[in-house]
């Protein structure tokens, strides 16, 4: 009875938070609305049985995608209102919903959900995380390898795309230098 | 033997394509020169081919290869020299050779020299397959290709357009006949399962009278065209716009006696029905009198040469049509020399006289054109059938022929159209070469043709006057084919009456004509005399009306179709459809374009859109899948 | 009442869908990689209610995978952002055009 309670509370919670992320003008409750709505997720999570994925999902969702667009948001000028395009919301709404249907249909029909076979079954006994860690790094090592190097990349990438002046390093230069720099800089201000 | 055929047959191709070559080039002699020899030769292996069949020799039968042969159809290019067939060859390349000699001298100052030779040699080439052919296909195969090279040459001066009108005229009036010529010819595939002449020919005995009666009918249709009988006759008279060796060739000797060579090739057809036998004669009989009448009163020379070719092929279809076929094929031999002869004389006429046809312009030609007079003298005496010249034997016998099946109205018919041709013929004669010189009036300053021309006409004066000689050599030969009558009119004083009779009244025919043209009387018509107002003489000299019956009642109306048809019909219904088709593609594309605007935010709502319709393309396929024996059993009820 | 593997799945329809009307809405880039993030969201719950009622771990690795590919994703297209800022000024949707057929 409590994971009813439970469900159908994050449910309703997790679809107004998200609700309000892609209906509202204001790009700041959008985001602030996002990061709720990915705590109320990771609830599910916990009441699935998946903690690591839950502890997860807050760490690495709501701390640090969140706060990559956060800080994304500090570059772009959030005060502006949002325009948005007279386009016709019917057409979006009824899209998505039409998809929504067509989806549930599919899952529901008995075809799929009489087939689904368990490739890597529960172990009784140990906690999910032992768990995850054991499969992890057994079965799905290659994958985890891989997700690595490419987050390595995407790091490299992040730098290189938004620095600035990356071909000076103030760390190689002597204290000269610098302050040569930096009277260029206040000079072309001035003049 | 064989080799013969082929080279009789082929080199008149070899100089035609020969001559093509230079065909954009000026004037070459030796193309003429070229194409005159390998026409020659044709006529040699021609020679040959005859006298081994006139020695007793077997026809000489060749299929050269396979045209068609699907399912039970059967159809080869094959040749048969035979007792027919070799006496048109040879008829064909002696005249053809002597043409061709004749144009090198008549074209010398045409700038299209090459190309005359190319299409001259053409047509003796399509002549050949058409009488060599031992099927309907090759026949119809060379039937075409003289109509064909016929337009060519009859609108050989293309920039004239007077020309082309003729030769489209002609082509076109053949082609219409062709159209019957084509049902005979399925007709007879249909009834006999084969197309060879023995074949069918022999499996026609079983066949019953009416499917024969329209198989007959059918295929003298096409030789109406070609032999240019009522009503298919307007072109003969228009073609003589063409060069005058066209003329001489083609309207003369060969291809309007196609007509008649169908008809006595399928011989063992209309002995089986004599009662189209009968029309075809009638028909025959009417055109022979039809033609002659409106050459009386003619003002252009060469036309009333043309009459009177219609005017004999009409005698022509009279024998064939009577069952007199090697009479017929007789005629056609002895008419095709001295017809070729009279028009090779006019074209020196024409060209002494520098393309003038009048013949009341010239006068008093036979002091500077000496033998052009004795040529076409002698051959209008050989026309008009005075003994001993040629016409008279196969003429008379054909009057014969008449009497003999009783068929009294058709002879005294031909009998006043003898004296008719006669009288025109020798008013021709008379007015050009005596009389007065009226061409001085005009300026002219006639000169003979060339010696090589002359000489090149005389093997056709030699045969004019002997050709009666051949009569009993070329019956022996050709009635080992043809069904052998002899007619003889038992009461010798009966034959004696006829022939004298028929020979008195030709020559007072020719008496009368010189009395009236050959004085110093004779003026230039000028429209005012009594007798150019008469009724008579302006229905003749418009040819009864007829090609404006034809221009007003069929071609004007038929025109108009066609524009209403084209503008009404092609442009606004198919061509609309077909641009609509093409249209609908293009707007499509159009509208269709919008979807990659670039925009980011309508790009993710189609991607949104395909997705949703494959999700729906999966659950319909998915339910399918399942219900799959249910849907059968539902459309199979349907009773699809 | 017994939540069963039903619920979830439809609960992540839902998600799915207000995820795909915030694709298809937004005209600002940045919100539209908001609407990303939820479907991704949406997806991961999917993952792990079918694990758990099925008893197998694969959903949940794949739905670590897919957080750990949607933060690098979140990296790089937020560079790309400030990049295309830095040349256009803004960061409107109607002015990335350039691939216009």
């Amino acid at each position: 009875m409590f994971e009813a309670i439970a469900f159908y509370l994050f449910a309703f919670l997790t679809i107004s938070m998200f609700f309000i992320a892609v209906t509202t003008s204001q790009a700041l409750y959008a985001l602030t609305a996002l990061a709720a709505g990915m705590i109320f997720i990771s609830a599910f999570f916990f009441i699935l049985g998946a903690d690591f994925l839950g502890a997860i999902q807050i760490v690495v969702y709501s701390g640090a995608v969140m706060a990559l667009y956060a800080f994304g948001m500090m570059f772009f000028d959030t005060t502006r209102e949002v325009k948005e395009k007279q386009g016709n919301k019917y057409i979006v709404v009824g899209l998505s919903t039409i998809a929504a249907v067509l989806v549930v249909l599919i899952f529901a029909a008995p075809l799929v959900s009489n087939n689904i076979t368990a490739l890597y079954p529960v172990i009784e006994g140990a906690g999910n995380t032992q768990e995850v860690g054991m499969v992890l790094f057994t079965k799905y090592l290659i994958p985890f390898e891989v997700a690595a190097v490419m987050l390595l990349v995407a790091m490299i990438a992040g730098i290189v795309l938004a620095g600035k002046k990356m071909d000076l390093s103030i760390t190689l230069m002597n204290d000269a230098e610098i302050n040569e720099i930096k009277t260029e800089q206040t000079k072309k201000v001035l003049s | 033997m064989e080799k013969y055929l082929y080279i009789a047959l082929f080199a008149p191709l070899v100089g035609s394509l020969f001559a093509a070559l230079f065909a954009a080039t000026p004037k070459k002699t030796f193309v003429g020169v070229i194409g005159s020899l390998l026409i020659f030769t044709a006529f040699v292996s021609s020679s040959i081919l005859l006298s081994y069949i006139l020695g007793g020799g077997a026809p000489v039968h060749v299929e050269m290869m396979t045209w068609m042969a699907t399912g039970d159809l059967y159809i080869p290019f094959g040749f048969v020299v035979d007792q027919v067939s070799v006496t048109m060859m040879m008829v064909v390349t002696l005249v053809s050779t002597v043409v061709h000699i004749y144009s090198i001298g008549y074209m010398d100052h045409d700038k299209s020299f090459n190309r005359f030779f190319s299409w001259l040699s053409a047509f003796v080439f399509s002549m050949m397959v058409l009488v060599m052919s031992d099927n309907f296909a090759g026949l119809f195969i060379g039937w075409e290709g003289v109509g064909l090279c016929s337009w060519g040459l009859i609108g050989f001066w293309y920039h004239k357009e007077i020309a082309t009108w003729a030769a489209n005229e002609a082509f076109i009036m053949n082609r219409i006949a062709d159209l019957g010529m084509l049902i005979g010819i399925f007709l007879v595939y249909w009834n006999t399962g084969s197309l060879q002449y023995d074949i069918a020919f022999a499996a026609m005995q079983g066949l019953d009278a009416s499917v024969l009666t329209w198989i007959g009918i059918f295929l003298f249709v096409g030789a109406m065209g070609k032999s240019a009988q009522f009503p298919l006759h307007t072109w003969l008279a228009d073609a003589m716009e063409g060069p005058t060796p066209v003329s001489a060739l083609i309207h003369a000797a060969t291809m309007v006696t196609a007509g008649v060579y169908l008809v006595v090739r399928a011989n063992p057809l209309y002995d089986l029905i004599p009662h189209v036998g009968l029309f075809i004669a009638s028909l025959g009989a009417f055109v022979a009198l039809f033609a002659a009448s409106m050459a009386l009163v003619n003002r252009d020379m060469k036309r009333i040469i043309a009459y009177s070719t219609l005017s004999q092929l009409g005698y022509m279809f009279v024998a064939a049509g009577l069952g007199a076929y090697w009479v017929a094929l007789f005629h056609l031999m002895a008419h095709a020399f001295f017809k070729a002869l009279l028009f090779l004389g006019a074209g020196n006429v024409m060209h002494a006289m520098h393309d003038e046809l009048d013949p009341f312009k010239m006068g008093g030609l036979k002091k500077p054109m000496k033998w052009t007079f004795i040529m076409m003298t002698i051959a209008s005496v050989a026309l008009a059938g005075i003994y001993p010249l040629a016409g008279f034997f196969s003429k008379d016998l054909i009057l014969e022929v008449a009497m003999i099946e009783h068929h009294y109205i058709i002879y005294s018919v031909l009998l006043f159209t003898a004296g008719l041709t006669a009288f025109y013929s020798f008013r021709l004669v008379a007015l050009i070469f005596h009389g007065e010189e009226r061409h001085k009036l005009f300026g002219i300053d006639p000169h003979e043709a060339y010696k090589y021309m002359l000489i090149g006409m005389s093997p056709l004066l030699i045969l004019a006057i002997i050709a009666g000689s051949l009569k009993m050599t070329y019956f022996e030969m050709v009635t080992q084919l043809l069904p052998a009558t002899e007619y003889h009119i038992h009461s010798a004083i009966t034959y004696w009456i006829m022939t004298i009779g028929t020979q008195v009244f030709v020559v007072a025919a020719i008496i009368y004509a010189y009395k009236k043209y050959a004085n110093s009387s004779v003026k230039v018509p000028d429209g005012t005399s009594a007798m150019e107002n008469s009724l008579g003489y302006k229905i003749l000299i418009n040819q009864y009306y007829i090609p404006y019956a034809y221009e007003e009642y069929i071609v004007k109306p038929y025109r108009e179709l066609s524009g209403i048809l084209w503008k009404q019909v092609d442009m606004k219904v198919v061509d609309a459809t077909v641009d609509g088709i093409a249209g609908i593609l293009y707007k499509t594309g159009e509208n269709t374009r919008d979807m990659q605007s670039g925009n980011l935010s309508t790009m993710l709502k189609w991607m949104v859109a395909g997705t949703v319709a494959m999700l729906s393309l999966a659950v319909v396929f998915g339910l399918a899948a399942r219900y799959s024996d249910e849907i059968l059993a539902i459309l199979s009820g349907l009773g699809v | 009442m017994e939540i069963g593997l039903n619920h979830y799945l439809v609960l992540s329809t839902i998600l799915f869908a207000i995820g795909l009307v915030g694709v298809m809405r937004r005209k600002n880039l940045l919100l539209l990689f908001f609407a990303t993030e939820i479907l991704l969201n949406s997806v991961n719950i999917a993952f792990a209610a079918i694990s758990h009622f099925y008893g197998d771990l694969t959903g949940q690795m794949f739905a670590f995978f897919v957080i750990a590919i949607a933060a690098s994703e979140v990296a790089v297209g937020l560079g790309l952002l400030i990049v295309w800022h830095k040349r256009h000024g803004n960061i409107d949707l109607d002015t990335l055009s350039t691939m216009k057929g």
